[in-house]
């Protein structure tokens, strides 16, 4: 007990001067602080790519592209062989009809807000089983498109990132225009960065014949997944590959990992700088205290209360810069949303930043082993100080 | 030179701080790298695409089609020299991972990128052969590819007709003298366009190339004026602008890592530059001691600079080679599909740039104040 009322007293009393040695504090605080702030954004950043593309996916749901293809711009399928794909077994049934839909999927050129060139916003032509089939999209404003006309419905990502998207706006496909009738969430996954149409007001736009670019199914149950697997791969010169959703867009985030292992490698690069740095300033400032530290041992601290005391010192500051940091990062990035070219579909995606719990943990933890190497080996040179020798220093 | 020992002095007065200190200005040049090599990998193919030429897509997106038609009403356009296209063929060798452009292009499809150099008889060999493939060098480097191979490339966008695997003659290789990207293929448009199931005689873009760079902007607006209203309208600008409204689209992200990248590169800087003037504070008597022998004020600041100089060129260098030898696990790594990181020598000359500029930031107060110094109060301070 009492090791630890001593080692509480001598940090207590290291404490009450930080404030005296502000300079040299800061300069531990402002390295760690920068640390966690940089890989805390970048991140963040990741994360709330990632997030946004594999929300998308469920289990219980089936893509299919043609063999060969990895993303659905580059895939193509024809609505017979959706036709095929539908009388099999294990799909989910709705009022008597199996719950498939062919989509295509292709890009429009659009001007963001505040652009000046255009970037590849995605589009898809739906049919009326697909939003049966995804349940969480919703239409928050306007109406739904009506079939056999040229009207479209926007994701709430897409409306807020360009221009001329709101309810009412027109925008030109080929030699006609379109009507904005609707805007949608979807759980604000990737479909919330897409224009919906009806699929065949979709392939007379991008002039396709009778073919859709993906399809999508929803399952009885999770398992009857390999009914379908099955029946496909078995059916005569099918060439289609079934993946159920959620691996597919698992696949399609290996964007945001790239972000992430990036984040890291440059969030602990930086560390290791701050380590040098932190180890500078905490030499420099034990040194100054050697009288200090030689007074409390004289008094008959030990040794060991005099690292504890030291290691809980620099741990503070850490913890105290890796707060910062986090701060910094939650303030200038949470919920700002920015939208990018996402995997190999050429186009789009919005997403918001997200300063989570387990970023925000993984800057702390960064901070703490910065503290800790940066104090152990100063505070152990201090402790082992010969007691006359640093009272000599004086 | 004269001087040296006693610059090495203060450089070795506290071994153990002179070697942090290098070491954490070596991490925010290593940080300073991997931020210039994001750069360039961002801004890649905007620095080098020639101003002569045009690219012509379809006003919907540029990855819709053109009808073949559009080429003699573009060919009759006053200013323009040749008119070239292509499609983009997707596909994939092998793995999805071998990700590298391929065009089907016109046999004269070369002739409009003269700063491309063709290996010997490449373009006889593309013109007589109906499975001809051009590649770039780096590529056939990269995939151990020699001419007379067959390449395999697993179709997707572009089935073949009767289905299969697409397969292609190696024929020949190209090196740019302008750019480092020789990252791309090339394959017979005819070939592809009698074999592939759908869109036939409907390419995908056009390449013009004109005869003034200064009239690109007429020109481009003249194309686009001529297919207004049709069912094929097309967006024309130059190459450059083409490619930076990819750079564009990735942004944001590439924005924001880089200003990510900068704030953590001062930050270290910052914490260097307070333990440089540290180290000189403590050091007040000693330089006192050097004034009262006889060394002028400005031979002082110089020693302080020096030592500055010295820390920050150092710490450069050991940063930019720790970046050149952590690079290549890196190497294959696609940001976007604009370029990958890469190490160049232009990362090392704008570090030692870089180098030079800190030094002289973080030594200039130290020095001064040191040549400032009053040589009895510096002494008194012992």
């Amino acid at each position: 007990m009492s090791f630890i009322r001593q080692v509480l007293s001598v940090t207590n009393m290291n404490l009450r001067s930080i404030l005296e040695r502000s300079g040299s504090s800061l300069v531990i605080i402002i390295g760690i602080a920068g640390s966690v702030a940089v890989m805390v954004s970048l991140l963040a950043m990741a994360e709330g790519l990632s997030s946004t593309i594999s929300n998308t996916g469920q289990d219980d749901r089936v893509i299919i592209l043609r063999d060969g293809s990895s993303s659905e711009l580059s895939s193509g399928v024809a609505m017979t062989e959706v036709d095929t794909v539908s009388s099999s077994s294990g799909i989910k049934s709705l009022d008597g009809d199996p719950m498939i839909a062919g989509e295509l999927f292709a890009i429009i050129d659009l001007t963001k807000k505040g652009a000046d060139s255009t970037s590849n916003l995605p589009f898809r032509g739906v049919e009326p089983m697909s939003f049966a089939i995804r349940p969480e999209l919703t239409i928050v404003e306007g109406r739904n498109f009506t079939s056999g006309t040229a009207e479209i419905i926007v994701g709430k990502g897409a409306n807020n990132q360009y221009q001329g998207l709101d309810i009412g706006d027109q925008i030109k496909v080929r030699d006609s225009f379109a009507t904005v009738v609707g805007i949608f969430t979807s759980n604000g996954d990737v479909h919330e960065s897409e224009i919906w149409s009806d699929l065949s007001a979709a392939q007379g736009i991008f002039r396709r014949g009778p073919t859709v670019s993906s399809v999508i199914l929803k399952l009885e149950n999770k398992e009857s997944f390999d009914e379908v697997g099955l029946y496909v791969e078995s059916y005569p010169n099918l060439e289609l590959k079934v993946q159920r959703e959620i691996d597919f867009y698992d696949d399609q985030s290996s964007g945001a990992d790239l972000i992430k292992i990036f984040g890291q490698v440059v969030g602990y690069i930086m560390a290791i700088g701050a380590v040098f740095a932190a180890l500078n300033t905490m030499y420099s400032a034990v040194s100054t205290r050697l009288v200090e530290i030689g007074t409390l041992r004289a008094l008959g601290f030990k040794g060991a209360t005099v690292l504890a005391a030291l290691m809980i010192e620099a741990l503070i500051l850490a913890m105290a810069g890796g707060l910062l940091g986090a701060a910094i990062a939650y303030v200038l990035f949470n919920g700002y949303t920015v939208s990018t070219l996402a995997g190999g579909s050429f186009s789009q995606t919005a997403f918001a930043f997200a300063v989570t719990g387990e970023v925000v943990q993984q800057g702390l933890t960064l901070a703490l082993f910065v503290g800790f190497i940066g104090g152990v080996f100063p505070a152990w040179n201090a402790a082992r100080r010969d007691i006359t020798e640093a009272l000599r220093s004086i | 030179m004269k001087y040296w020992m006693i610059v090495k002095s203060g450089i070795n007065r506290k071994k153990i701080r002179t070697f942090m200190t290098v070491f954490s200005i070596a991490t925010a040049f290593l940080l300073f790298s991997l931020g210039r090599s994001v750069a360039v990998a961002f801004n890649s193919e905007v620095d080098f695409a020639g101003k002569d030429r045009l690219i012509v897509v379809s006003r919907l997106a540029f990855t819709e089609s053109l009808p073949m038609a559009h080429k003699n009403r573009i060919e009759a356009v006053e200013g323009v020299d040749t008119v070239v296209w292509r499609q983009w063929f997707g596909g994939t060798y092998k793995e999805r991972q071998n990700f590298f452009p391929k065009w089907p292009v016109p046999d004269n499809y070369f002739d409009v990128y003269p700063e491309w150099e063709l290996s010997e008889g490449a373009q006889e060999a593309f013109s007589r052969n109906i499975t001809g493939m051009i590649v770039g060098k780096d590529l056939a480097d990269q995939f151990g590819w020699k001419i007379g191979d067959r390449i395999p490339i697993i179709a997707d966008i572009w089935p073949k007709k009767g289905g299969g695997v697409w397969e292609f003659d190696l024929v020949g290789t190209y090196t740019d003298s302008v750019s480092e990207e020789q990252g791309e293929a090339f394959i017979n448009w005819k070939y592809f366009d009698e074999a592939r199931q759908f869109e036939t005689g409907r390419p995908g873009n056009y390449i013009v190339k004109i005869k003034n760079p200064d009239q690109a902007e007429s020109i481009a607006k003249e194309i686009d004026e001529l297919f207004m209203n049709s069912l094929d309208e097309t967006k024309t600008s130059t190459e450059e602008a083409f490619s930076r409204m990819f750079a564009e689209q990735i942004g944001n992200i590439g924005l924001i890592i880089n200003s990510v990248l900068a704030a953590s590169f001062f930050t270290i800087l910052l914490l260097t530059g307070n333990t440089m003037s540290q180290a000189v504070r403590e050091r007040t008597p000693e330089l006192g001691a050097l004034k009262a022998v006889g060394f002028s004020d400005r031979l002082i600041m110089l020693f302080v600079l020096a030592e500055s100089f010295f820390l920050c060129v150092a710490g450069a260098l050991i940063g930019v080679l720790i970046a050149y030898l952590l690079f290549p696990l890196f190497s294959g790594v696609a940001i976007g599909f604009s370029g990958e990181i890469e190490f160049s020598i232009s990362i090392v000359i704008s570090a030692i740039l870089v180098a030079f500029i800190t030094a002289v930031i973080s030594g200039v107060l130290p020095a001064y104040s040191a040549m400032r110094l009053n040589v009895v109060d510096a002494l008194r301070k012992n």
